[in-house]
């Protein structure tokens, strides 16, 4: 369960201060889809940057299953992240030179875990992407990447999937398809996702949209099932 | 993250860049070249100076001459005076108090222009007498040493090494010749087989008569002057008695009461080693020394190229870190990096030193030389591995820092 209470965050450049998060209270339960849209530059990376503890906010509070992350140092959000959280990125972010399947199995390496080639290569499984195991990320097209990027975020098995606009570098296709899959890992596996998009048809795959606007959320909306 | 994948990462990185791989490691492969080389040329030289002191004779005592003795105290040194006679020499070889010495000889050195047939040669000759074989630890390869009738009365023969002989007689056979020392005919009865070693002080560059003689033909009217005694111990063990004996009869007999104004003084074949040795280990260690400096350039090269690294793949670390690699994850991947550049280099310098070294006396230039042919040492070579492994350590903690302090956000958003 994510919970959110004012949470601001303020980026200093120089003189320079940018407000990218006003106060931004939410709340999201277990095993929900959200879609967090917006126009450029409303806040949206930022805050899924604080919602997947790579950042902590300048105030309000943050309560991750319950834990309040603001008092945590950097090596315990990285076990957090580790456990609780898997990304997915607009550029994919697989490691350059490693194959998919080493890459799936980066996570349970950090983590210490048993058994991680066959964890990795179910999880690639899951994606459908088993047959791409042994390749590279440059011999992957967008979609198989991103897919793969998908197994890595789910291979440590976290409750929270978060996705910044996972879907921008993909045609249309690869976009319904990688879209088809998370809706999916939601209702089949209770899988918590908060997904950044600004695209409406993109959004239609939530279960909820949430608009922010100048680091405020301006509009929350559950989608009738 | 453990150590094996910490290696599958670090090899992975170092061979996607080859060329810049290769060139890093270079650095630190020419320092450890470097250092097991000279080093190596160092012990080479210590070795080639401990032979030569050994091949002085087994346990052997020097006894100088010294001016102690009423000058206040003030030494001028090894052989400026002349305070040992031949009844010294005869007393340490009666043995009645010296029970650990075996023999005695008497040493009186001069100059000399030698000549046979037209060659001339230049080389010291020794006047001492019989036990000088058995003393300085030589054998006979051709003829025969002189006797005791040879020293009483006074034959001009003498007995050359190898090198006099090489130097002198070309392929003819040198006994049954007879050579001009100052002038003055010699006959050559004997050739001592060669003792090895070479350059300063080369034990086969001796020529050898009878002291009588020398005294008669060759000191130039300065009469019968011994400028050492040469003492032998029976073992190893027994030279520091040995020398105790020899510092007792030597005082009666010169009725010296207090040691400290002695008129000569000792020195063992041990004192020498040991004074040889301090030098050697010192040149050792500073051709060590010099050598070592190209390794901290090498580690420096080390330290520039991970710096390179870490800032090109800094949005690898911030993937890292989003997955979970944690501050020592990511330190420990780019320093194993930083060890494995440096630890292959100097694997590989370890190995180039060696072939080097060990082929050096194979080099026409320098096997027809002097030069020592160097001696790589086992502990050098460790110690070379272990220092080019901590080079990586020390300067990969820098750059491997600043990778592992990277904020995950910064790094993502990184080009
Ligand atoms: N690291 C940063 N340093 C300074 N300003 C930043 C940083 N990250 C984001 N911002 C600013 O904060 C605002 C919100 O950015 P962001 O959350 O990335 O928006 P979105 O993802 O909705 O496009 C923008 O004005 C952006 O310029
Ligand atoms: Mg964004």
């Amino acid at each position: 369960m994510i919970k959110l209470e004012a949470v601001s965050k303020t980026y200093r450049m120089g003189r320079v201060e940018v407000q990218a998060l006003r106060g931004v209270d939410l709340l999201v339960e277990s095993g929900d889809f959200v879609a967090i849209m917006g126009a450029s530059g409303s806040g949206k990376s930022t805050l899924m940057n604080i919602i997947g503890c790579l950042d902590v906010p300048t105030s309000g509070r943050y309560f991750l299953d319950g834990t309040d992350v603001a008092g945590l140092d950097d090596d315990q959000l990285a076990i957090i992240r580790n456990r609780k959280i898997g990304f997915v990125f607009q550029s994919f972010n697989l490691i350059p030179r490693t194959t998919a399947l080493h890459n799936v199995e980066m996570p349970l390496i950090y983590a210490g875990a048993q058994n991680r080639r066959p964890r990795a290569l179910a999880a690639l499984e899951s994606v459908g992407l088993a047959d791409r195991a042994g390749h590279q990320p440059t011999e992957l097209s967008g979609g198989q990447q991103q897919r793969a990027a998908i197994a890595r975020a789910l291979v440590t098995n976290p409750a929270i999937l978060l996705a910044d606009e996972p879907t921008g570098n993909l045609d249309s296709a690869s976009s319904v398809e990688i879209m088809k899959l998370l809706s999916e890992l939601n209702r089949e596996q209770a899988r918590t996702i908060v997904l950044i998009t600004h695209e409406r048809d993109i959004a239609a795959f939530a279960k909820r949209i949430v608009e922010l606007r100048d680091g405020l959320i301006v509009t929350d909306e559950r989608r009738a099932a | 993250m453990n150590i094996f994948e910490a290696l599958r990462v670090a090899f992975a990185g170092l061979l996607a860049n080859r060329l810049r791989s290769s060139l890093t490691m270079l650095g630190i492969l020419i320092g450890v070249a470097a250092v097991i080389l000279l080093v190596a040329v160092g012990n080479g030289a210590s070795v080639q100076i401990n032979n030569q002191i050994q091949s002085l004779g087994a346990n052997v005592i020097f006894v100088y001459p010294s001016n102690a003795r009423g000058a206040g105290g003030v030494s001028q040194g090894f052989g400026t005076s002349q305070t040992l006679t031949m009844a010294d020499v005869d007393a340490i070889n009666s043995r009645q108090q010296d029970p650990d010495i075996v023999a005695a000889i008497p040493i009186a050195q001069s100059g000399g222009q030698i000549t046979f047939a037209n060659q001339n040669y230049f080389a010291p000759t020794t006047g001492t007498t019989v036990d000088f074989p058995q003393v300085r630890d030589y054998q006979i390869a051709e003829g025969s040493f002189f006797t005791q009738d040879d020293v009483t009365s006074q034959h001009r023969v003498v007995v050359l090494g190898s090198t006099v002989v090489t130097n002198l007689f070309g392929t003819t056979d040198p006994v049954g010749q007879t050579i001009k020392i100052n002038r003055q005919s010699f006959r050559v009865i004997g050739v001592f087989a060669a003792k090895g070693g070479s350059g300063l002080g080369s034990q086969d560059n001796v020529v050898v008569a009878p002291i009588t003689a020398v005294w008669a033909y060759l000191s130039g009217g300065r009469g019968k002057n011994i400028s050492q005694i040469v003492a032998s111990a029976s073992s190893a063990n027994t030279v520091a008695q040995a020398e105790t004996e020899l510092t007792t009869i030597l005082l009666q007999r010169h009725q010296i009461s207090d040691p400290t104004q002695a008129d000569f003084q000792l020195q063992s074949q041990q004192d020498i080693l040991n004074q040889a040795n301090s030098i050697a280990t010192a040149l050792t260690l500073v051709l060590g020394a010099i050598a070592g400096i190209s390794l901290v350039v090498g580690g420096i090269g080390i330290m520039n190229i991970m710096l390179v690294t870490v800032t090109e793949r800094t949005r690898e670390i911030g993937i890292r870190k989003a997955i979970g690699a944690r501050w020592r994850d990511v330190l420990t991947q780019f320093l194993i990096e930083a060890m494995v550049l440096s630890g292959l280099g100097g694997a590989l310098g370890i190995a180039l030193g060696t072939a080097l070294a060990v082929e050096a006396p194979h080099i026409p230039a320098i096997a027809s030389s002097s030069f020592p042919p160097p001696v790589v040492s086992i502990p050098s070579v460790l110690l070379a591995f272990g220092v080019s492994v901590g080079i990586g350590l020390f300067f990969g903690i820098y750059p491997a820092n600043r990778a592992a302090r990277l904020h995950p956000i910064e790094a993502l958003r990184h080009e």
